[in-house]
């Protein structure tokens, strides 16, 4: 099923794209994790510390082991800095 | 009155008096205004908000319902700034108004905390020795425990 996957900040910086459409079966934001890792030097960078990430699927907060199904946009980003 | 993320400056001076005038019958209104601070050492240059668009409005208007159930308010408005913004320009505000000022102080206190660690803003610094993403702190994931 095709993904939107959307990086900002300093996600978006390291792996160098703001979004890209992605074919994945991963059941869970863990597994697409696992996935985005293999696809290059960046990609493990970007994701070398998850706890330094936060995630959101199809806008909402949520955690690594939510599942995707039926997800249509995953986005990761680092811990907000808003107010 | 809502909530409004846009790249624009607003007056805080004219936001709250609008506010106050709308909200007949409150007896406590809280403001608050966040500006871009200078570094200690004064070589901030801009401070640039990223954001996601698709998340950030319905992430505020949650919270704000959220705010406007758990306490007596009669009305609550947040207005956030994102792109680029000099030092001592305004980020952002939050207004509430409610009968009496413990709800009004308690709610804009709430509104504050949830700002700033979970609605998707992301703050970079632009410094005359480059630019650098601020880091969220302990103390700011701490500040969401009290509620």
């Amino acid at each position: 099923m095709p993904l939107e996957v959307v990086y900002f900040a300093w996600v978006r910086e390291r792996i160098g794209l703001p979004r890209e459409t992605l074919e994945t079966r991963a059941p869970t934001v863990a597994d697409l994790v696992a996935e985005l890792r293999k696809r290059g030097e960046r990609y493990a960078l970007a994701f070398s510390d998850l706890s330094a990430l936060r995630v959101a699927v199809d806008q909402t907060l949520a955690d690594f082991d939510a599942p995707l199904s039926g997800a249509q946009e995953v986005a990761f980003f680092p811990p907000m800095t808003g107010g | 009155m809502g909530v409004r993320v846009e790249p624009g400056p607003f007056d805080f001076g004219a936001e709250c008096a609008a506010f106050a005038k709308q909200c007949r019958g409150a007896g406590a209104i809280v403001t608050f205004c966040g500006l871009v601070r200078d570094l200690p050492d004064a070589t901030l240059i801009a401070l640039e908000i990223e954001h996601y668009p698709a998340m950030t409005g319905p992430a505020i208007d949650a919270m704000r319902d959220s705010a406007m159930r758990r306490w007596s308010l009669s009305d609550a408005l947040i207005v956030h700034r994102f792109g680029k913004m000099p030092v001592g320009a305004a980020i952002m505000m939050v207004a509430t108004a409610a009968p009496h000022r413990a709800d009004a102080f308690a709610a804009a206190e709430f509104l504050m905390d949830y700002l700033k660690s979970r609605a998707p803003f992301w703050k970079k610094e632009i410094t005359t020795e480059g630019a650098r993403w601020v880091t969220a702190t302990q103390a700011d994931e701490d500040a969401l425990r009290r509620w």
